[in-house]
């Protein structure tokens, strides 16, 4: 989707602001939100896909005011309530009121260590030789799905040439959307300055992206 | 309270708090979530994942070219020798600063990052400003974080936008010739695994 995420070329943001020393999290809070998205995640109601596009589908007005933790709380709430874990009543309780709807055993702390440790591969074997070779020049196709996509709008409709054809990965606007995992060949693709930016783009810039089969046409 | 829910049952605390707190209590109450679980998963990005890997990593490319070879042709494997795997860090690149080229990573579409060599994120790389901008005007970028580089020096910025994570290798500082592993990596910082840094400056 076109949304308040897709935020490369974007202006207006004002300056980096680095902070000396800065702590991991600010706020108590925050190591809570990161810890209740984590265990919450393992539930595995859903996929990462499918939690990015509930971050990404926030209001932008809300997206923008709030800060990365406040997003990650927002769309988990979503995502609870999609999923049947909460009720809007029990989320302005602060307490359970129904029963739980599955009665899996929550991801135990014993177990945190190996489950981080083990992550999410989300590469697959190729069901296809890949469309495109190494130094091939592609352009990225104009596609505005109102869905989860991970195809930033600065880079639609530029040529590109690719540089790696880096293996088959499950395809995220299939996956986010339960449609299944429909891995594609994902490559990474190499833009100037110019092609991205115009006349005024940093001569001295290549900017590349990793994108799916599916989003590239031959140029 | 302006936030979507009216929390009156916890209105001692800041609106996140109690809404983070709600969450927490509800999935705790169904047998959803274990608590002593959330503080293991603090506890693993406070206190062991974090930049210290990557920079032990780093700090054996510089010591060990056979190291540096195997991490150019297949990090994942390479990071993985040194125990540091999993979570946003499955499918790992490294890409080397040369004289010639400078590597930046930024994921302009979220907050990808390498968890398993760098930890979380700081706040600039999760906020608008850098993902906005990275792309677009990468040397201004730089600026704000008190780095010049030569105009005949390119620039190489690696948008995250699918599930490789990347890990810039800083060039080594000059003058380092005689140092160990561990002295090597107290000179790597978070930044410069960024790109938004040079090995041998703090931050």
């Amino acid at each position: 989707m076109n949304g308040p995420h897709d935020l490369g070329g974007k202006m207006g943001f004002g300056p980096v602001a680095p902070e000396d020393n800065e702590p991991v999290f600010h706020a108590d809070w925050e190591k809570h939100a990161l810890g209740v998205t984590l265990c919450s995640g393992a539930l595995g109601l859903w996929n990462i896909d499918e939690s990015r596009h509930a971050r990404e589908s926030l209001h932008p007005a809300d997206y923008y005011s709030s800060s990365y933790y406040e997003i990650w709380v927002k769309a988990l709430e979503s995502l609870l309530l999609r999923h049947g874990c909460v009720t809007e009543q029990e989320l302005q309780s602060g307490h359970a009121r129904e029963k739980a709807i599955m009665d899996k055993p929550p991801l135990a702390a014993a177990d945190v260590p190996a489950v981080l440790a083990r992550g999410g591969p989300c590469d697959r074997p190729a069901e296809a030789d890949p469309a495109f070779a190494v130094g091939d020049r592609v352009t990225v196709r104009n596609i505005n799905p109102s869905g989860h996509t991970r195809v930033p709008s600065y880079a639609k409709g530029r040529t590109g040439v690719i540089e790696e054809a880096a293996g088959a990965y499950v395809f995220p606007d299939d996956n986010a959307h339960g449609r299944g995992e429909n891995p594609q060949w994902l490559y990474r693709v190499v833009f100037t300055g110019d092609e991205l930016w115009g006349p005024q783009g940093d001569p001295s810039l290549t900017v590349s992206i990793d994108a799916w089969e599916s989003y590239l046409e031959r140029a | 309270m302006t936030n979507s829910h009216d929390h009156d049952h916890d209105n001692e605390f800041d609106p996140m708090t109690a809404r983070v707190r709600a969450l927490e209590t509800i999935l705790s109450e169904k047998g959803l979530i274990d608590p002593a679980a959330i503080d293991a998963v603090v506890d693993t990005y406070q206190n062991k994942v974090g930049p210290q890997n990557g920079a032990r990593v780093v700090a054996k490319a510089w010591s060990d070219a056979e190291f540096a070879d195997w991490l150019g042709k297949d990090a994942t494997a390479a990071i993985a020798s040194l125990g540091y795997t999993g979570r946003q860090g499955e499918h790992m690149q490294a890409v080397f600063n040369t004289p010639q080229t400078h590597n930046l990573v930024v994921c302009t579409l979220c907050s990808c990052y390498p968890w398993s060599v760098l930890g979380l994120p700081p706040v600039w790389y999760k906020s608008p400003p850098y993902r906005s901008r990275a792309v677009m005007d990468p040397r201004g970028v730089l600026e704000e974080f008190g780095v010049t580089l030569p105009q005949d020096v390119d620039i190489r910025v690696w948008d995250s936008t699918a599930e490789l994570r990347y890990l810039v290798v800083p060039m080594r500082p000059d003058g380092t010739e005689g140092l160990d592993e561990e002295a090597l990596a107290a000179l790597v910082s978070r930044d410069s695994m960024i790109g938004t840094g040079l090995a041998g400056a703090t931050a």
